[in-house]
């Protein structure tokens, strides 16, 4: 049991990444790499607004008991400072409670690691509101003070999405770290065993499949497929839905694919996937992103580059919902990320 | 122009055969598109035989093409590396089987 860190965070490194706006100038062709591909902006031809606000997902917090070597939020184990505090998430549960938005979509680095992560969830709950919590798993068994999460999750109802990049270990600890896939599947078994997966029992959980490497996802619903059939034979697993999501060149994964030399190709793949019908089903059209901090952004993606909202209302002490539904969604050359192949969101797939 | 042959930015080029041959070109993509939509057999299965045939045909392209589409179509190491060997048990196989025909031949003409 445990879990063997791949590494430091970009941060602890002290690696030129950490600053956006150095990421934003390789993205653009501008540093480090030569490489300049057609403007994102150009190529959709036009702008994207958001339509309304059905998912209000809050980052609380870059601390997590894994680095995974793909992690666009810089997460880890040593990133102590940036927690949403309690004055921050009642600031949230007061918009959510006024704006009457449906969905919370939790993530982090590992929320649960966050002192007010249960008192967050029972709030929501308290106010009928669907809570997703992006779990990495793992967390499950990091600590005795975790091991109670399932029942906890089941009182709650809360959706669970968590990400299993592969059925085999190789593949998947080569992402994570090494012990992740045996606690995965631990973690697994103990979510099956309260009901978690199981048909009948409306308790969802979802799994992620995000490429451990320069290569874009497959099909879905061919991969959902094997998914099942692998998990159930192999371990006597189930789930719910496989969501495929594409790796968006941010932070750590821009960063392998700059130190992997795959950072052109992966790129041309991407754009030359480009799907203008994934458009419509973009997450940044019906979901705002929020901070440790309280700044609003478009997406999570937006958000680890530092790309606020461009409206007047950035962040979320002078909220004002009329505000930011007329913004223009920023976009920028990651963008390519969400509508590569069938589009890629927090939810996976884009069209159907 | 590349300065050799198999260049891997010739693969992006493939789809522009239709330039010469339009309705034959478009014929074939569709034909191919579906022969690898899910069916009978997954996607990730079409996707190892693709790459076990590309190693048996020696396509550089069709390498480079079911290399990614086996990994992205959930695919790993070992099931791949055990395609390419079905690929070599039967290209070596054959050449084997072939020797019948040459035991036969000796068989009937040595006293």
């Amino acid at each position: 049991m445990g879990v063997k860190q791949k590494g430091k965070s970009l941060k602890k490194s002290n690696n030129a990444l950490t600053d956006s706006f150095v990421q934003l100038n390789v993205l653009n062709g501008k540093d480090i790499v030569d490489f300049k591909f057609e403007k994102f902006e150009k190529k959709i031809g036009g702008e994207i607004r958001p339509t309304n606000i059905e998912v209000f997902q809050i980052n609380i917090g870059k601390l997590c008991n894994q680095t995974c070597s793909h992690c666009h939020v810089d997460a880890g184990p040593d990133r102590k400072e940036e927690n949403m505090d309690r004055q921050t998430l009642e600031t949230c549960l007061n918009i959510i409670k006024k704006c009457k938005i449906k969905t919370v979509d939790i993530t982090g680095g590992a929320p649960e690691m966050n002192p007010h992560f249960k008192w967050f969830v029972e709030s929501c709950t308290a106010l009928g509101i669907n809570v997703m919590n992006r779990c990495n798993l793992t967390i499950i068994m990091a600590n005795k003070k975790y091991a109670s999460l399932p029942q906890f999750f089941v009182d709650n109802n809360v959706h669970l999405i968590s990400s299993l990049p592969y059925f085999s270990k190789m593949r998947t600890d080569n992402q994570r770290g090494d012990g992740v896939f045996e606690d995965s599947i631990k973690a697994l078994k103990m979510l099956n065993n309260v009901g978690y997966g199981i048909e009948g029992t409306g308790l969802q959980l979802d799994l992620v499949f995000n490429p451990s490497g320069a290569f874009l996802p497959g099909d879905q619903a061919s991969l959902q497929k094997e998914f099942k059939i692998q998990l159930k034979r192999r371990f006597d697993i189930e789930f719910n839905n496989l969501f495929a999501i594409t790796n968006l060149p941010i932070a750590r994964f821009l960063d392998y694919l700059l130190v992997s030399n795959n950072y052109e190709q992966y790129m041309t793949a991407l754009i030359d996937a480009y799907n203008p019908s994934t458009l419509d089903g973009l997450m940044c059209k019906n979901t705002l992103s929020i901070s440790w901090d309280g700044y609003i952004y478009d997406c999570d993606f937006n958000q680890m580059l530092d790309l606020k909202v461009n409206s007047k209302v950035q962040h979320i002490n002078n909220f004002d919902i009329d505000q930011l539904m007329n913004r223009k969604v920023i976009v920028n050359q990651h963008c390519y990320g969400c509508t590569a192949g069938a589009g890629s969101s927090c939810g996976g797939e884009v069209v159907m | 122009m590349g300065n050799g042959y198999y260049q891997p930015e010739d693969l992006k080029k493939f789809p522009n055969i239709v330039e010469f041959q339009e309705k034959m070109g478009e014929k074939f993509f569709d034909w191919y598109g579906e022969v690898f939509e899910e069916g009978a057999l997954t996607k990730r299965e079409k996707s190892l035989i693709a790459l076990a045939v590309a190693h048996a045909i020696n396509c550089p392209y069709c390498m480079d093409a079911y290399t990614n589409g086996c990994l992205s179509n959930g695919a790993d190491e070992e099931q791949m590396m055990e395609a390419v060997h079905v690929a070599a048990a039967i290209k070596g196989g054959a050449t084997l089987a072939n020797s019948v025909m040459m035991m036969n031949q000796v068989k009937k003409k040595l006293m």
